[in-house]
């Protein structure tokens, strides 16, 4: 039961094969039995899963079913449940008890699924590694002694895990294709404003994306149908029509035009894993596709822009954690400013402490010009490399990650290190365009990724180009060793 | 030394949408604290704001109404600072791109001179909560009703050279912003705030003076006194050798007195920059063309009306166009007797004497514009004297109906039959002897002045419904008879 | 560009964070650190370039002036820091 994707689940539910109260014991044992090894929870949601479960075989019995009717998912603890702790992994937010949903938990429970909780994650999804977390770190399922990945790092791990069949996630700068990339899963970012950011609480608005982490493209795209969409309530959400992202999977790729940007491909750190990429790409030759290079010349420029520009946005999110109406209060303030300083002095890791004091250095009198408007410049530039590609070729791949999982502490010590993780994958958020990465291999037995990006709202064309390579090879299949014994 | 006053206005004028200006809550006045305040307006974790098309409206018909650019892409930009009555921590507000661009209002001074003063720009920006210093165990507390009720900022410049300006441009910007709608107008509930902008130098100097800012005044009266008040303190302070320091004041309106607010230690570094969560604002011709068509009229534009349609002075015109809702009614009881300065010596003299006796607004007046105008009717068809429509009034204004049946019910109706009015003068001439005798013994030129003792007896004889010009003719006539 | 002591101390002010005294040297390091990263950008000639504040070409909705929000104040405030009369309460406020 625990090796089916959503897609296989939903036909064993309407088939009667197992009822979703069964389904969801199951994964909740399972989470309990086995999730001390990844600590990939912060909340497992016992009593409302069951609750939600027995609702979803109610519907199922009386024929009001959908597709996604009693399938058990995960939220990254980053979207807001209604009464439920809702902390974004931080201690700022240890005792929040979020009074509304995020707009994809709503869509999620008009949709039928179960949330068997929330998802461990970097704090306020500030990371790369997991390590970030005020409920300690999230260990990859592939082996222990190694990072998933972040921010979603946690989602990734109880996919991979297999303690969900799927989880929501959320990228900033490659969150959801980063960790996704790191524990052999699927996952997909799509355009900006594609997903509603309503209840999704902001690092970078700007810049901040949901989307699915999954076992299999299939998967993303049932996942997708439920939560792509306008929302009043979110200005940046686009009002465009919303297509049936199943539909187009079984396009063939015959005459794919792949571009390969040579910035991706140059100064390869890891020949191991360059080798996975190539094997892959042999791989959508032989499905039809044609190779063709390209140039992305900015993006050697991405991580330095993205440094500026999300901590910049994220200082000011980040202003409300001031604990006079919610979240952490410092104990006896003598005064207001006392209140202010402990309370998020103390409430905040060191992590978001040094981005939030980068984004008010980049904003305050006399550097802003320097570096948040240059930075906005560069912005463009590289939004420009992409618009450009995109018109030479339809999607563009290389690699998800300069290198696969690294150990736990590795790279704690240097946050510049842990930035250059994200070179791949941060400029698509900066741009705005939709990426997915998918398991193509493995480098000394941890998983390595596929990045496929593609133009504006082409999330359809990723989830085709990734089903058809997950129909004709086998990586998203792999499970963690040793996984099915215990 | 001779020293000129310049002075510089911000005004906050809130906007009277139903909701606040990023969020669906209301922004009704005088809820119990917090009522108003929903998850957005807390800054709850995760909530993103969604801007009222009603405030983007009236922040347009604003710049209409002075005659200002509207700014077809506007920009929201995020203040940071943390303050209790701040919950997200930053002030979502305009500052590089804002909706109104540079306009300006015209003033009428008490000696009849007019002023332009420019308006520098004017965006839209959102409210903050207030904090409530009654003790709770030592600490405030924080209440976020008004917090994302909608503002206009408007900043006008330095045009203002004495406390009489600053608060003539305070009434007609006032008498604006309510005229057309957007703004109830409401000082004491801080609908309307001001913050002025003061320095000194001597006359003839182009260079202006170091300036102070006083904050929060909420009434043209301590605007007024604060005005007087920070210019006695600045030429003193510079007479004596001192200089004046740039710096924000607070003045309180009870005690007279004005003080320095604590400076905070450091300059506030604001960090402004463009809200992400917000995109830019794009208004098309077709949105201000509908603005503009909404527009009820404005006071300069009753104003030139009522001088050229009905005659008026420049001053009545003045008074009767200083209010929307005055001016509305006015209008109507002027169409209705087809009179103008009939009717504005009504609305100015004797309804205006039972409104302020009975401290009403003109909204309030249990004397409609259309009961006003029917009675100023019967004044101009002559059914009644002057005398006799303050009586009928009087009957309106206390028990309601029209002149007509007021009139009929009464009896007032003026007699206008010369033989009745005849039978009247024959009867006060026959009774007033010695009065007669002096008259016909008088120089001509004397006896016009006479006839008023007669006028005064036929009238009382007729209990005041002789029409009076009948009266005099007639009068005239037997009396000169008589010579 | 590098930041000293002082100019940590300044930031972590502005944006109100107690960073411990033994802590600032590493907050120093690291953010000095992150800002020879950014400051790549220097050498980039970015002259005439739009700057890109969203990501989409697009404007901004407007929402219908219907008041959608009634008062929910007392799960709002449910786990306030603290709370009276309906009100948040802080530390005394001076103006």
């Amino acid at each position: 039961m625990f090796e089916k994707t959503l897609a296989e689940l939903a036909k064993g539910l309407q088939q009667g094969e197992y009822s979703s109260v069964e389904l969801t014991q199951a994964y909740l044992q399972r989470i309990k039995q086995q999730d001390s090894r990844y600590n990939s929870f912060i909340t497992v949601c016992e009593e409302r899963a069951i609750a939600q479960a027995k609702a979803a075989d109610q519907a199922i019995a009386t024929g009001n079913a959908g597709i996604f009717t009693g399938l058990p998912i995960a939220h990254k603890d980053i979207f807001c449940t209604e009464g439920v702790r809702t902390s974004c992994a931080s201690k700022m937010l240890d005792n929040f008890i979020s009074p509304y949903n995020a707009t994809v938990v709503e869509r999620f429970n008009q949709a039928g699924a179960v949330t068997l909780g929330k998802t461990n994650m970097d704090e306020f999804a500030m990371g790369s590694s997991n390590e970030t977390s005020f409920y300690g770190p999230v260990r990859n399922p592939w082996n222990t002694d190694y990072v998933p990945g972040g921010s979603s790092g946690g989602s990734a791990a109880a996919v991979a895990g297999r303690l969900t069949p799927a989880a929501t996630g959320t990228d900033t700068g490659g969150s959801i294709r980063q960790p996704a990339a790191l524990c052999g899963i699927t996952g997909l970012k799509p355009t900006y404003g594609r997903i509603s950011r309503y209840g999704m609480i902001a690092f970078a608005s700007s810049l901040d994306q949901a989307g699915p982490m999954t076992r299999s493209a299939e998967d993303a795209a049932m996942m997708m149908n439920v939560m792509a969409g306008l929302d009043p309530r979110d200005s940046t959400s686009v009002d465009r029509e919303v297509p049936d992202y199943c539909a187009e999977l079984n396009t063939p790729l015959q005459g794919l035009r792949i571009g390969l940007p040579k910035e991706f491909f140059i100064d390869q750190a890891n020949p191991e894993l360059a080798k996975q990429t190539e094997a892959a790409l042999k791989e959508f030759e032989k499905l039809g596709a044609t190779l063709h290079e390209i140039s992305l010349p900015n993006t050697g420029l991405s991580v330095p822009a993205y440094y500026i520009i999300a901590p910049a946005e994220a200082s000011s999110n980040l202003s409300r954690f001031d604990g006079v109406r919610y979240g952490y209060r410092c104990e006896n303030p003598v005064d207001l400013e006392d209140m202010y300083k402990r309370s998020r002095g103390e409430g905040f890791g060191a992590e978001v402490k040094r981005r939030i004091m980068i984004g008010t250095y980049a904003l305050s009198a006399g550097y802003y010009d320097a570096y948040y408007n240059k930075a906005l410049q560069v912005r463009r530039l590289i939004q420009n490399d992409f618009t450009a590609a995109l018109q030479e070729v339809d999607v563009i791949m290389g690699p998800t990650t300069p290198h696969p999982a690294f150990k736990l502490g590795e790279k704690t010590s240097d946050p510049v290190a842990m930035y250059m993780e994200d070179i791949f994958t941060i400029s698509l958020n900066l741009a705005g365009l939709p990426g997915m990465s998918i398991p193509c291999g493995k480098v000394n037995g941890m998983p390595v990724g596929l990045q496929i990006i593609g133009n504006y709202f082409a999330e359809q064309k990723l989830l085709n180009v990734a089903h058809q390579f997950q129909l004709a090879t086998d990586w998203h299949q792999q499970s963690p060793d040793g996984l099915s014994e215990v | 030394m001779a020293w000129e006053t310049v002075i510089g206005l911000e005004i906050h004028v809130q906007l009277s949408t139903a909701t606040k200006i990023f969020s669906g809550a209301s922004t009704a006045f005088g809820a119990e604290p917090n009522t108003q305040a929903c998850a957005v307006d807390l800054a709850l974790p995760g909530t993103l704001p969604v801007l009222n098309a009603e405030a983007v409206r009236k922040a347009v018909a604003f710049g209409l109404a002075v005659d200002a650019e509207i700014g077809k892409r506007s920009v929201f930009e995020r203040k940071n600072y943390f303050y209790p009555d701040l919950p997200k921590g930053y002030q979502t507000t305009q500052l590089a791109e804002p909706i109104v661009g540079a306009g300006h209002v015209e003033i009428t001074l008490e000696d009849g001179t007019t002023r332009q003063i420019r308006i520098h720009h004017a965006h839209l920006e959102e409210d903050a909560g207030k904090s409530l210093h009654e003790d709770f165990h030592g600490m405030s507390g924080i209440d976020l009703n008004r917090a994302g009720t909608p503002l206009i900022e408007i900043v006008t410049e330095p045009d203002m050279r004495s406390a009489e300006e600053a608060v003539a441009f305070a009434r007609k910007l006032h008498s604006i912003v309510t005229s057309i709608g957007i703004c109830d107008g409401n000082m004491a509930e801080g609908s309307m705030r001001f913050d002025v902008n003061v320095s000194v130098r001597p006359a003839g100097s182009d260079t202006l003076g170091t300036r102070t800012e006083t904050k929060n005044l909420n009434s043209f009266r301590f605007m007024e006194e604060a005005i007087a008040l920070e210019v006695e303190r600045q030429i003193d302070l510079i007479e004596s050798g001192g200089k004046v320091i740039q710096e924000t004041r607070l003045y309180n309106g009870d005690t007279k007195v004005a003080r320095s607010m604590r400076s905070k230690e450091e300059a506030n570094d604001y960090r402004y920059f463009p809200c992400p969560d917000l995109l830019p604002v794009e208004i098309d011709d077709s949105f201000i063309d509908a603005v503009r068509d909404a527009l009820p009229m404005l006071p300069d534009q009753w104003k030139a009306l009522f001088i050229e349609q009905y005659g008026l002075s420049d001053y009545d015109a003045g008074v009767l166009s200083s209010t929307p809702s005055q001016a509305a009614y006015f209008d109507t009881a002027a169409k209705q007797c087809k009179d103008g300065k009939l009717a504005a010596n009504w609305v100015m003299g004797e309804l205006a004497k039972y409104l302020n006796q009975n401290d009403l607004e003109i909204t309030a007046s249990p004397v409609s514009a259309e009961q006003l105008g029917g009675l100023l009717e019967r004044i101009k068809d002559n059914t009644l004297s002057g005398n006799i429509a303050k009586q009928v009034f009087e009957v309106m204004w206390s028990e309601g109906g029209s002149a007509d049946e007021i009139i009929e019910a009464k009896g007032l109706k003026q007699v206008t039959d010369s033989g009745a009015i005849e039978q009247i003068v024959d009867q006060v001439i026959a009774q007033c002897t010695t009065q007669v005798e002096q008259y016909v013994s008088a120089e001509p030129d004397k006896r016009g002045k006479m006839i008023g003792f007669f006028m005064g007896q036929v009238m009382k004889l007729s209990q005041g419904k002789a029409n009076p010009g009948q009266v005099q003719g007639i009068l005239k006539q037997k009396l000169d008879a008589l010579v | 560009m590098s930041l000293d002591r002082s100019d940590v101390e300044k930031i972590a002010h502005l944006a109100r964070l107690q960073i411990a005294e033994q802590d600032i040297p590493q907050y120093t390091e690291n953010l000095t650190n992150i800002l020879q990263l950014v400051d790549q950008l220097q050498a980039v000639n970015t002259t005439g370039v739009e700057p890109m504040a969203h990501p989409l070409d697009a404007v901004q909705r407007l929402r219908a002036d219907d008041v959608t929000e009634l008062d929910q104040r007392t799960q709002l405030q449910a786990h306030a820091p603290a709370v009276e009369e309906g009100l948040f309460l802080v530390p005394r406020v001076i103006e």
